[in-house]
């Protein structure tokens, strides 16, 4: 790997400022930083630092992110075999492969189109190349329908990343989780392709549904007051839904990872998913009709409940910042949820809106409880005095 | 000593090359020098030209500011030269030690039967007055002002730090005659911080503070924010404990003897042990011939791996260091080093393997092993501040340039080295030492 090395370093001086190739700096250094950590030393301060970076953070996120990918992918072939009627007779590698070429130009759009606008600011910008996106990157196609059309996926993605991150000044200064403007742009901008019951399982032209399928989610089927899903089904994931958002035992596993390494927040998952049980328990006691009458803790296996409790809701910069303001940030995440996926028609998932809503008041949360820091402070002064 | 302190964050780094209880004794070196540079917001003005001949205890610069705050000779001699850098800051006075130069005679007595005023007197005109910090800020104590107590940490936790157990073996008396001195420059009390097995816990006139826990446990920043915390307003005095011993042993014979222990340690350094020199001496009587030969570069840093400064081996050591740190300078690249599982990357986070090896030790160096980025993980600083302050908010609030924010968030009870591992755990790697001074200079400048 020597001469990658040396190439690099060889070409480095054909970037810096004012030299002919000075525009393809961010990309030399975004790809040389990749490959080797850079050789820079402690100037002022600690002379010792952590091994951990950023680029090592976030490659955990996208890995906790991959069994809910790979899943996906599987029940994307599954949803499709099964709306035709040829379930039985394909078989485990057909369904994930069907899923996979599906699945696939997503992501590479996804990615293709945010890096690029990564690249273009921090270039423009003159810093380095954050690492926020390659988490973004791989959420987006996830919380996407699988019949999104990719020019809608690209242009969501465009939006998420310029007016969700770079106009607050990239990763680290944005109010709002990325991934979720994404979706909740497309969500208002084509409501008409983004909602009803013919996004979420992947049908080609010639491919004609069996009797009876609708291709309608649960949880739609619930909020018409049709509850007929199979719980186990609904743990597993093997429903329509999003596309990395259906099996909760994919999420479970990624959670697994973010808690072991650390790097996600097990407070806000705890939190959030109490929040739900606690909206979905007060549902139950006062309920007028079948969606409210839905067993409270079901509400975690339908829609995007878990997956946003556990990827979107813990993004570290959007989220609450002080420990006691997590707590309360997730548990309003839980109950906003589930109050809006059940009480308001016109919202089939109230996940994304809820974490959206309680990103905009996350800053306001922490400055109460900043405030109820600094105001214990000032009484410690007076018992002293 | 009734309650003992225990603290539960912070966080232990675990470095090879800690000292063996060994002291080897050098001779006095060829050379000495003060650094101005050593005392953070000081303007030092001249008292000697190259040429003067000086005892040892003779001025040789004072504050502009105060002109009572005498810098003296540590060894007499010649004053040779005045190093001065950009805008004729001054750098570095050095002296040709000269065996023969003698030392200025002080007044020998026992500090109890002193007024306060002759104890502030001797000190001030010793030139050891220099080794009382002032919190808040960290800087030079002012002998105008009367601090509400005096705070001495009889523990080191940093990485590879000496041990004062070890250190103080036949000169806790001194030590002492230097506390007494101490409980006359303040109406409070003298607060000594022992660790978790101290050979002070006898020392008299002082009130004895038990502590257990991690790093920064040892640092009186942290000591202080559990005993007596610093309010607007308020000022504490600190001093190190073989600084102490000055002051005993300026009472006990009547003349300056600033000859310390340093512990040289460090996973660079052939065979880590205590060394006894004396203030001032140069950085290469005490590395030369003791550090490991080998083909990569190495760092010699004058005080601990996360606070000291980067020393080359013509400098001269710190003013207030009692340890020389050596680790590997790490200015190369690792192919894919971020992905690598890591055995032998200790970290603060559980990402890597190292974590399931808890009680190896590693070799560090100075690489920061990574790019810095702005703030995006949360909750990581909280984890080794063993104190009431959240870090990230205090920073933004310097970041902002907020006066009233640092002050409520608690900056009068923080110094660099409080916040020194803040820096090290960061993902984001952040200068974090750097800012907070950045807010402390703002806080003096507005505030005064």
């Amino acid at each position: 790997m020597k001469f990658l090395k040396d190439f690099f370093e060889k070409t480095e001086p054909l970037v810096q400022k004012g030299a002919k190739y000075h525009w393809l700096q961010s990309v030399h250094d975004g790809f040389f930083t990749f490959l080797f950590v850079p050789k820079t030393t402690a100037k002022t301060g600690a002379h010792i630092h952590d091994y951990i970076d950023m680029k090592r953070t976030m490659s955990l996120v996208v890995l906790s992110v991959v069994p809910a990918l790979l899943f996906g992918m599987y029940n994307v072939g599954y949803q499709h075999f099964k709306a035709i009627g040829e379930l039985a007779s394909t078989g485990f590698f057909d369904l994930f492969f069907y899923g996979f070429l599906k699945v696939l130009p997503v992501v590479i759009v996804s990615y293709v189109v945010g890096l690029g606008i990564e690249f273009a600011f921090a270039q423009m910008r003159g810093h380095e190349i954050n690492e926020g996106f390659l988490v973004s990157g791989i959420l987006i196609p996830l919380v996407m329908p699988i019949e999104t059309p990719l020019w809608m996926v690209g242009v969501a993605t465009a939006f998420a990343v310029i007016f969700g991150k770079e106009v607050f000044g990239g990763t680290g200064m944005n109010i709002w989780n990325p991934a979720l403007i994404a979706r909740a742009f497309l969500f208002f901008a084509y409501p008409a392709q983004m909602s009803g019951n013919s996004v979420w399982v992947a049908l080609g032209k010639n491919d004609v549904p069996i009797d009876g399928f609708t291709g309608a989610t649960p949880m739609a089927d619930a909020a018409a007051g049709n509850i007929n899903f199979n719980v186990a089904d609904a743990f597993f994931g093997l429903i329509p839904g999003s596309i990395g958002e259906t099996s909760v035992l994919a999420i479970m596993l990624g959670a697994f990872i973010l808690i072991v390494t650390g790097i996600g927040n097990w407070k806000i998952m705890i939190s959030t998913i109490a929040g739900g049980l606690v909206m979905g328990i007060l549902l139950n006691i006062f309920a007028v009709n079948p969606f409210m009458e839905l067993p409270f803790w079901q509400h975690l296996l339908l829609g995007g409940f878990a997956f946003g409790a556990i990827f979107m809701a813990t993004d570290p910069v959007s989220a609450a910042q002080t420990e006691r303001g997590k707590w309360i940030y997730g548990f309003l995440i839980g109950i906003l949820a589930i109050l809006i996926r059940v009480v308001n028609p016109a919202f089939p998932e109230g996940m994304m809106l809820a974490i959206l809503l309680m990103n905009t008041f996350a800053p306001l949360i922490d400055h109460y409880v900043v405030q109820g820091h600094i105001k214990r402070r000032m009484k410690r002064a007076q018992i002293s005095a | 000593m009734s309650e003992v302190i225990k603290l539960k964050k912070g966080l232990d780094i675990k470095l090879k090359g800690s000292a063996e209880k060994v002291l080897e004794t050098l001779q006095v070196p060829a050379s000495v020098a003060l650094k101005p540079t050593d005392f953070t917001g000081f303007t030092p003005k001249m008292s000697v030209k190259p040429g003067h001949e000086v005892k040892a205890g003779d001025a040789l610069f004072y504050d502009k500011y105060h002109p009572e705050v005498f810098f003296t000779a540590p060894v007499g001699g010649k004053v040779v030269s005045v190093n001065r850098g950009e805008r004729r800051k001054i750098l570095e006075v050095v002296i040709e030690t000269d065996p023969n130069a003698g030392s200025v005679e002080f007044k020998k007595a026992n500090p109890g039967s002193l007024s306060s005023e002759e104890v502030k007197e001797q000190l001030l005109k010793s030139g050891i007055w220099p080794f009382i910090k002032r919190r808040p800020y960290g800087v030079l104590a002012s002998p105008e002002e009367k601090p509400k107590a005096i705070f001495v940490s009889t523990f080191d936790t940093a990485p590879l730090a000496p041990d004062y157990n070890f250190i103080m073996e036949g000169h806790l008396g001194t030590f002492q005659t230097g506390v007494d001195a101490l409980t006359k420059l303040t109406d409070g009390k003298v607060f000594l911080g022992v660790g978790e097995k101290s050979v002070f816990t006898n020392i008299k006139n002082v009130e004895i503070k038990k502590f257990t826990g991690p790093h920064p446990a040892g640092n009186t920043g942290v000591q202080i924010h559990h005993i007596s915390p610093i309010l607007k307003g308020d000022v504490i005095w600190t001093i190190n404990p073989q600084d102490v011993l000055f002051i005993g042993r300026l009472f006990e014979t009547g003349k300056v003897d600033f000859s310390r222990v340093l512990a040289l340690t460090g996973s660079e350094v052939e065979n880590p042990k205590y060394i006894q020199t004396v203030l001032g001496a140069p950085v290469s009587s005490v590395t030369d011939g003791r550090l490991k030969k080998v083909e990569y570069k190495q760092r010699i840093i004058s005080g601990n791996v996360l606070t000291g400064t980067r020393v080359k081996p013509q400098n001269y050591l710190g003013f207030f260091d009692s340890q020389v740190s050596v680790i590997p300078e790490g200015n190369e690249y690792e192919l894919f080093g971020w992905t690598l599982p890591g055995m032998d990357k200790f970290s603060a986070s559980k990402t890597f393997l190292s974590k399931l090896f808890p009680k190896k030790e590693y070799v560090l160096n100075a690489n920061i092993h990574g790019g810095e980025r702005a703030f995006v993980l949360s909750g990581q600083y909280e984890k080794v501040v063993p104190m009431d302050i959240l870090p990230v908010f205090l920073l933004k609030a310097v970041l902002a340039n907020d006066i009233d924010k640092m002050e409520q968030l608690g900056i009068y009870e923080v110094i660099e080295e409080d916040l020194a591992l803040c820096e090290y755990v960061c993902t984001s790697k952040i200068k974090v030492q750097d800012i907070l001074r950045t807010g402390i200079n703002s806080m003096i400048k507005e505030l005064g």
